[in-house]
C-alpha cells in the first residue's frame, strides 16, 4: 500500500464538466487523503507546515486541476510557492521529498490534435508541463506520466465524462494498492483511461 | 468687584489686542505682552494698581510652567542630563556673576554690593525663554536643551542665593544711599513684594507680612530639624506623586465632570508649590519634581491640558506687569547710564554663553540661539533685588536703576530671538543637524482604546510603530498600563488634550471613539488645523462614513461591517456553499456594498435625515433590488460576475467556434 494524497483545484468547480464528476469519484476511494484546495485556502492563506506535514506523510502526490492557460490554477502556484521551500523541497538539505512520485491528473479544453506541432497549441501537451515536470525532478520525485482529457468542454457531449471519471477512479486504487506501473514511453507520454498501466487486482 | 473686573478686562483686553499682532509681526507672544504692558502703564498709574505685588501673582504662571516642563521629562532623562544641569548651569551662574562681579567693582561697587549684582544678573528669565523656545519649538534642539538645563539649575540656585545675599549686608553702605536719594516708589514696592513673593518664603527674615503664604514655621526649628522637614517635604511630593495620583483620579473621573479635573489639577500644583514653600524650598522646584515624578503617568497629557490655559494667562500677565512695571521717568532720567548697563550687561552674559557653548559642545545655530536667548535677567532678579535692599545689601536707588536694568534686558530678549531667526539662522540653514528630527513624542495618535481602538493599537504596535492612546476609561487604562500599553487618559475630542498628546507633531490619527458626533468633530477640526495628519476613522453606519468623509477623513472603516461580512461568509458556508465560493461572494457583497455607498453619498444631504432623503431612499431601494437579484443568482451583478474568470465558454461559445474554424479551413 502506498499512501496517496490529492490535491483538487478548481476556482469555478460550480461550472466544471468534468473535474467535478472526477472529484466525487475520487471521494468514494478509501485510503487515500482528497484535498480541496480552494475549500481549504478560500483566501490563499496556505499554512505551510501542514502541507509540509502532509507531504512528507505521503509517497505519491497527485494534483487534479484543469488546465488554465497552460498551467495550474492561481492557487496551485500560490502553494507551490510556499510549500516547496528552500531547505525542505530543493536547495541545501532539500531532500525531504527525494523519492516521492507526483502525478498530474489534468483536463484540456482543446482536442488532441491540438496538442501537436501541425496544431493550433503547436506543442505536445507535456511540454506545457515542463515546469512541473522540473519542479518535480528538482525535489528529487519522479515525475509520473499525466493523466489527461482532451476536448473536455465538449466530452459530456461526446459521453467521455463518466468512463474519464471512473478511470480516475481506477487510477487512484490503482496508485494506492501499488498496481501501477508505467514503463517509460518516452517525454510526450500521456495516460488516458484506456492505456491505464495496472495490474490486475489480487 | 468692579475693580477687579476693571482690571482683568484691561489686562486681557491689552493682551487679546497685542499678542495677535505680535505673533502676526512674527515679534512671538512674549513681545506681544511686553509692548501691551507698556501700552496700559500709564492706565494702571491712574487707578493706582499695585502692578508689583500683581506681578508676584502672575509668577506662579513660571510654577504651573516648570510643572509642565516637568511632565515633559522622564525621570530618566533628567539623570541622564545631570552632569549638563550642574556642569553647564554651574559654570554659567558662577562665571557670570563673577564677571558681573568684577564689572561692578571697577563702575566702584563695594565688593559686597558687586557680588549681589553678580548673582542677580547670573540669573536668566525662565518664563521668557522656555515660552519662546516652545513656542518656536525649539526646545527640543541642542541650543534648546541647553538653555533648558541651564535655566534649571538656577532655579534650584536661588535657593542658596537667598541664604547668601542676607551675610553680605553692609548697613554702614546703606546709610550713604539712604541720605543720598530715600525710597523711591518702585523701592517701596519692591521691598513690599520681596517680602510677598511665594519665592523667598521661609527665608526671608520679614516673613510677617499679612499677604505671606509661607509663614516659615521652619526657621524657628534647629538646623536639623529643618533638614528633615525638606527631606519630608520632598518625600512626601514624590511618594505622594507617583502613590497618590492615580486613585485620586480615578475617583475624580467617577464624577464625569470635565471641571473637576481642572481642579484637581490645579489643587495639586498649588498644594505642592505651598507645601514648598512652607519648607522653604523654590516652589517652582517642586512643582517640577511633581511634574517628572508624574512624566510617565497615563494622567500627563490630561493634566497637561488642564494647568496649560492657567499657565499662559498667568505668564501672560506677568509679561505685562514686567511692560508695565517699567518706570519711565527714572528711565529716561537716566536713559544713556540704563542702556549701556543693559547692553553691556547682555553681551557680558552673551559671551560667557558663548565661551560655554565651546566648551559643551553646542555647535552651529544652536550656540548663538543658546547664548542669545538666556542673556537676559530674569523674573528671579526682581525678587532678590528687593530682598536684597530689605536686607540692606544693595541700596534702593542702585535697586531701582538695576530693576530698570533687568526689565529692559527682558524686555530686549524677544529683539534677540528674532535677530537669532533673522540672522543667525539663514547662515545655518540647510546645516541643520540630522538628530535634530528625533523626537521622543509618539507620531501616531489612537484615540479610543476599546474593542476596536485596541486592535488597531496593537497591531501598530506590533508593527514597530510607536503611538500614544488616549481613553476615558480609568479601569481600562489601569488594566492596559499592567500590560505596559502606553496609555494616557483623557478625552480626545478635547484640543487641547490633543495638543498635549502632540497632534501638532503627529503623523497619523485613529479616530475609534464611541460617540459618532463626537468622532466626527474630531476629525473635523484635525483635518482643519493639521491637515498634514493622515486620519483613519471608525465610522458606526453609513450616515456616519458620509460624516466622516465630509468633516476631512479619508479612511473610514465601518466598525461592524467587515465582520458581519465575515459572519455572512460563514452562515453561507455552514448552508453548504463552497468555502471558495462563499469568500468569492463576500468579496462581490463588499464591492457592491461599496459601490452603492459611494453612488448613495452623491445625494447625502448632511441636513436632511436619510429617511426623508427621497432621492437618497429611491436609488437606496434600487440598489438593494439589484443586490437581491443577485443573490438569487438572477442578475449579471456580482452573484454570477464573480465567477467569470473561471466559466468555461458555454456550448454554445463552444459551437460557434467549431463553426468559425470550420469556415477558416474552408
Amino acid at each position: 500500500m502506498a499512501s496517496l494524497i490529492v490535491y483538487f483545484a478548481h476556482p469555478g468547480h460550480r461550472f466544471s464538466h468534468v473535474n467535478a464528476e472526477m472529484f466525487a469519484e475520487a471521494q468514494a476511494v478509501t485510503g487515500i487523503t482528497l484535498v480541496d484546495l480552494y475549500a481549504e485556502y478560500p483566501r490563499f492563506d496556505i499554512d505551510i507546515d501542514r502541507e509540509q506535514q502532509r507531504l512528507l506523510d505521503h509517497d505519491v502526490i497527485l494534483f487534479q486541476f484543469p488546465l488554465f492557460w497552460y498551467s495550474t490554477p492561481s492557487l496551485v502556484k500560490e502553494w507551490q510557492d510556499l510549500v516547496l521551500e528552500h531547505g525542505f523541497a530543493y536547495g541545501a538539505g532539500g531532500t525531504r521529498l527525494a523519492g516521492k512520485r507526483m502525478m498530474l491528473a489534468i483536463t484540456a479544453a482543446g482536442p488532441q490534435d491540438a496538442y501537436a506541432p501541425e496544431g493550433y497549441q503547436h506543442h505536445h501537451l507535456r511540454t506545457f508541463l515542463r515546469p512541473l515536470e522540473q519542479t518535480a525532478t528538482l525535489c528529487k520525485m519522479r515525475f509520473l506520466p499525466p493523466y489527461v482529457l482532451y476536448g473536455a468542454l465538449k466530452a459530456p457531449a461526446a459521453g467521455q465524462v463518466a468512463p474519464h471519471a471512473t478511470g480516475y477512479r481506477r487510477l487512484l486504487e490503482g496508485l494506492r494498492d501499488d498496481r501501477f506501473d508505467a514503463p517509460d514511453a518516452g517525454p510526450q507520454q500521456v495516460l488516458t483511461h484506456d492505456t491505464l498501466p495496472l495490474h490486475k487486482e489480487g | 468687584m468692579e475693580g477687579f473686573l476693571l482690571l482683568a478686562f484691561i489686562f486681557l483686553i491689552a493682551g487679546v489686542v497685542a499678542v495677535p499682532v505680535a505673533s502676526r509681526l512674527r515679534l512671538g507672544s512674549v513681545l506681544g505682552y511686553l509692548i501691551a504692558g507698556i501700552a496700559i502703564s500709564p492706565l494702571l498709574a491712574a487707578l493706582q494698581v499695585d502692578v508689583i505685588s500683581l506681578q508676584h501673582f502672575a509668577e506662579f504662571g513660571v510654577v504651573m510652567m516648570l510643572f509642565l516642563v516637568g511632565l515633559e521629562l522622564e525621570p530618566r532623562m533628567l539623570w541622564a542630563m545631570k552632569a549638563k544641569l550642574l556642569g553647564l548651569g554651574g559654570l554659567q551662574v558662577g562665571l557670570t556673576a563673577l564677571a558681573v562681579m568684577g564689572v561692578a567693582v571697577v563702575l566702584g561697587q563695594a565688593w559686597s554690593i558687586a557680588l549681589a549684582i553678580g548673582l542677580i544678573f547670573a540669573l536668566s528669565s525662565t518664563a521668557i525663554v522656555l515660552q519662546t523656545l516652545n513656542e518656536k519649538g525649539l526646545m527640543k534642539s541642542d541650543g534648546g536643551q541647553g538653555s533648558f538645563q541651564v535655566l534649571l539649575f538656577q532655579d534650584i540656585a536661588v535657593i542658596p542665593m537667598l541664604a547668601l545675599i542676607p551675610l553680605l549686608a553692609m548697613p554702614e553702605l546703606m546709610g550713604l544711599a539712604d541720605s543720598a536719594g530715600g525710597a523711591g516708589s518702585g523701592h517701596e514696592a519692591v521691598v513690599q513684594a520681596g517680602a510677598t513673593s511665594s519665592h523667598d518664603a521661609g527665608a526671608a527674615p520679614e516673613t510677617t507680612s499679612s499677604h505671606d503664604t509661607g509663614p516659615g514655621f521652619v526657621e524657628s526649628l534647629p538646623g536639623w530639624q529643618r533638614g528633615l522637614v525638606t527631606i519630608a517635604a520632598i518625600a512626601a511630593v514624590v511618594l505622594g506623586g507617583s502613590l497618590l495620583t492615580r486613585p485620586v483620579f480615578r475617583f475624580i473621573a467617577m464624577a464625569k465632570l470635565r471641571e473637576l479635573f481642572t481642579a484637581t489639577a490645579l489643587m495639586m500644583v498649588i498644594g505642592i508649590a505651598l507645601l514648598m514653600s512652607l519648607v522653604g524650598l523654590s516652589p517652582a522646584l517642586g512643582t517640577f519634581l511633581a511634574g517628572v515624578v508624574l512624566a510617565n503617568s497615563e494622567y500627563r497629557h490630561e493634566l497637561e491640558s488642564d494647568i496649560d490655559p492657567f499657565k499662559g494667562l498667568l505668564l501672560g500677565l506677568f509679561f505685562m506687569t514686567v511692560g508695565a512695571g517699567i518706570d519711565f521717568a527714572l528711565l529716561f532720567d537716566n536713559l544713556a547710564g540704563i542702556l549701556a548697563l543693559t547692553l553691556g550687561l547682555i553681551a557680558l552674559k552673551a559671551g560667557v554663553l558663548l565661551a560655554l557653548s565651546f566648551m559643551f559642545r553646542i555647535g552651529g545655530a544652536d550656540r548663538w540661539l543658546f547664548a542669545l536667548g538666556l542673556a537676559q535677567a530674569g523674573e528671579f532678579g526682581f525678587v532678590l533685588l528687593g530682598f536684597s535692599v530689605t536686607n540692606q545689601v544693595i541700596p534702593a536707588p542702585l535697586a531701582d536703576l538695576l530693576l530698570l536694568v533687568v526689565a529692559l534686558s527682558m524686555l530686549l530678549t524677544p529683539a534677540l530671538f528674532i535677530a537669532y531667526e533673522r540672522l543667525i539662522l539663514p547662515r545655518h540653514a540647510g546645516r541643520a543637524e540630522p538628530d535634530d528630527a528625533i523626537d521622543d513624542e509618539a507620531p501616531i495618535i489612537v484615540a479610543g482604546h476599546g474593542r476596536f481602538g485596541g486592535i488597531v493599537n496593537r497591531m501598530l504596535l506590533a508593527g514597530g510603530h510607536k503611538t500614544v492612546v488616549l481613553d476615558v476609561s480609568s479601569a481600562q487604562l489601569e488594566m492596559l498600563r499592567a500590560f505596559d500599553i502606553k496609555v494616557f487618559f483623557g478625552d480626545a475630542s478635547r484640543p487641547d488634550l490633543l495638543h498635549a498628546a502632540g497632534i501638532h507633531a503627529a503623523r497619523m490619527l485613529v479616530v475609534a471613539i464611541d460617540d459618532a458626533e463626537q468622532a466626527v468633530e474630531l476629525v473635523r477640526h484635525v483635518s482643519q488645523t493639521h491637515p498634514e495628519v493622515y486620519i483613519v476613522a471608525r465610522a458606526l453606519n453609513r450616515e456616519h462614513v458620509y460624516q466622516l468623509y465630509a468633516a476631512g477623513a479619508r479612511d473610514i472603516i465601518r466598525d461592524t461591517f467587515d465582520s458581519a461580512v465575515r459572519a455572512g461568509r460563514s452562515a453561507l458556508q455552514a448552508l453548504g456553499t463552497h468555502p471558495y465560493d462563499a469568500e468569492r461572494q463576500a468579496q462581490g457583497f463588499v464591492r457592491n456594498d461599496r459601490r452603492s455607498l459611494q453612488l448613495l453619498a452623491e445625494l447625502y444631504d448632511p441636513d436632511i435625515p436619510a429617511h426623508e432623503n427621497a432621492a437618497y431612499v429611491d436609488r437606496a431601494k434600487g440598489l438593494m433590488a439589484e443586490q437581491e437579484a443577485a443573490m438569487r443568482g438572477g442578475s449579471s451583478a456580482f452573484g454570477t460576475r464573480i465567477d467569470r474568470g473561471w466559466s468555461p465558454p458555454t456550448e454554445r461559445d463552444v459551437q460557434e467556434e467549431a463553426k468559425g474554424a470550420d469556415k477558416a479551413v474552408s
